[in-house]
């Protein structure tokens, strides 16, 4: 039987395109502070 | 316009691949809904190891000309390359709770990534500790050359040391192989060019970013020099 985890698949999700975002914000926050 | 262009490609692409795995692509037997984490968490170690690759050519090719512009593309590369690999261990851990029943095991494929992840930690200690920056922009150059040797490593180590964690292509040492249907192949396919792709926008943001810095940094110590005169 295919065990349910689905949870963890998200919360995979999450940190991979969490951190992508995070990051290309960080990008657009010290691109801005800059000028 | 090419940039913004990349930008949107880049979301869209990525938008997609994401739709794709989650509602077109099969559920795995034997794992369930995690194994589809695979795809995103093998395309972000991938980028991840392109941008220590590009540090490391610029590293060469800064040593070569002393040109400010190599080192900026070497601290992308450093930068981004570290960030996606810190995603790709994390979403890894997340993966393997429920397969592994640990989040965490210090078998090689982990060990020598970690290992890596700490090594370019150390690139940005070494920058941030130098403040004359001839010195720092060679010093930052020599060690990307040295500390690439760390990501071949990572990569062959499943080849090397018998280890649980399963292998894409070819043959390991004790872990699984992995049989992707053509579904899989293509939806792995799919989710590479599209980390590819978003790892090219950042790269080109990234370099643009510290060529302004560099520009903000003369402009500081010019300032600085006319109020002292």
């Amino acid at each position: 039987m295919t065990p349910d985890t689905t949870s963890y698949m998200i919360a995979g999700f999450a940190v991979i395109f969490g951190g992508v975002i995070l990051y290309a914000a960080s990008l657009f926050w010290r691109s801005k502070r800059l000028k | 316009m090419a940039l913004v262009l990349l930008d949107g490609l880049a979301v869209a692409a990525t938008a997609f691949a994401l739709v794709w795995v989650i509602f077109f692509t099969p559920r795995e037997a034997v794992m369930g809904d995690v194994q589809k984490v695979f795809y995103f968490h093998v395309s972000a170690a991938w980028v991840g190891m392109l941008g220590f690759l590009l540090a490391f050519i610029s590293g060469i090719r800064f040593l070569r000309s002393r040109n400010a512009d190599r080192d900026a593309s070497g601290l992308a590369g450093v930068e981004i390359g570290f960030v996606f690999t810190l995603l790709a261990i994390v979403s890894g851990s997340i993966w393997a709770r429920p397969i592994w029943n640990t989040w965490w095991t210090w078998e090689p494929r982990l060990t020598t990534a970690f290992v890596m992840l700490l090594v370019y930690a150390a690139y940005f200690i070494l920058r941030s500790s130098v403040d004359e920056w001839e010195k720092k922009r060679r010093y930052s150059a020599i060690f990307a050359i040295i500390a690439f040797a760390s990501v071949p490593f990572t990569f062959i180590s499943i080849r090397l040391f018998r280890t649980i964690h399963p292998v894409l292509f070819g043959s390991g040492s004790g872990g699984d192989v992995f049989q992707m249907t053509p579904r899989m192949l293509f939806a792995f396919g799919l989710s590479l060019a599209a980390f590819t792709i978003l790892f090219t926008a950042l790269y080109w943001h990234r370099c643009l970013l510290a060529r302004d810095q560099e520009n903000a940094r003369i402009e500081e110590s010019r300032l600085q020099w006319e109020e002292e005169k």
